[in-house]
């Protein structure tokens, strides 16, 4: 992990420094789409972790659902032999 | 026609040579944040991402060919879905990290203890004091209260992680969102494939009976 020198304020005290802190908040930055296009700088840690709260609520949802579709089509699925014989040759 | 992406996605996951993953793996998740590609970050390593597909896959046939006999309400076909669909995301992530071990930990709880549910931690240094940690790293310009309630409330999102200290957190976030959208891309494809195959059944039903 690379440290920027010109923003070292406590040397050896914390084993955690805050250039750990702040390359972990870009890092994470990048991650959530919202926040990508703009300059790193320019937005504040409390931002980016008040995306990054919504950013994993709303994959929550999606995921919740994708599960509730996926299980509709699972059981729907389940009736028809034929059918799941092509999508098991299909993914197997 | 099912689409050429979804079906690569999944029809890929035999080739998977366990050897090289591992070694992929290391230099991936270090590589993985700095490949800002097309749209989103890859999580983990492509084989680690078609082995995640193939158990999905397996798993989920085993959770609708479970739930035949006695007819279950949508909601429990539904939990059932995300309960494996969270679980196979856990097993894939090899216990590296702790919210997979938390999501594994939960599950084995669960079903061993149906009558009262404990909500013990499952971290993996129990004996730690949690209270230190967050006051030892104080004093510096990023503890104002309103980023250490932003920081609680992320500690909640992400499973197996409210004791622990900040930088940690946002690692375990960032690895965390990473595999969520890894496990949204694989369950979309899914679905496409499902509801396409669907689609050209009834559609040569149909033809067949005319």
């Amino acid at each position: 992990m690379s440290s920027r020198r010109s923003h070292s304020r406590q040397s050896g005290s914390s084993r955690i420094t805050e250039d750990q802190i702040a390359d972990l908040v870009s890092k994470l930055q990048r991650l959530i789409p919202e926040l990508r296009n703009r300059h790193s700088d320019k937005v504040s840690a409390s931002k980016v972790l008040q995306e990054t709260c919504n950013y994993i609520r709303s994959l929550h949802k999606e995921v919740d659902d994708l599960s509730e579709r996926l299980s509709e089509l699972l059981a729907s699925l389940e009736t028809d032999s034929d059918q799941a014989a092509i999508i098991r040759s299909l993914l197997m | 026609m099912i689409s050429m992406d979804s079906q690569i996605f999944f029809q890929n996951s035999y080739e998977a040579d366990a050897s090289l993953e591992s070694s992929r793996m290391k230099r991936r998740k270090i590589e993985a944040e700095s490949h800002s590609s097309e749209t989103e970050v890859k999580w983990r390593s492509e084989s680690t991402q078609r082995i995640y597909a193939v158990k999905l896959v397996e798993a989920l046939k085993r959770t609708s060919s479970r739930n035949d006999p006695p007819t279950p309400s949508a909601a429990a076909g539904e939990r059932a879905v995300r309960d494996v669909a969270d679980r196979v995301l856990a097993m894939a992530a090899k216990g590296r990290t702790r919210w997979s071990r938390a999501i594994l930990a939960s599950r084995l709880r669960f079903t061993r203890l149906r009558r009262h549910r404990k909500v013990k931690k499952p971290s993996s240094s129990a004996g730690r004091p949690r209270k230190l940690l967050p006051a030892a790293a104080d004093g510096q310009k990023k503890r104002f209260p309103a980023v250490e309630n932003r920081v609680k409330v992320l500690s909640r999102l992400v499973p197996g992680c409210r004791g622990i200290p900040v930088a940690n957190l946002l690692e375990e976030a960032g690895d965390y969102i990473a595999a969520l959208q890894m496990q949204v891309r694989a369950m979309t494809a899914l679905t496409e494939i499902i509801s396409l195959s669907q689609d050209d059944r009834l559609g040569s039903s149909s033809s067949s009976q005319a």
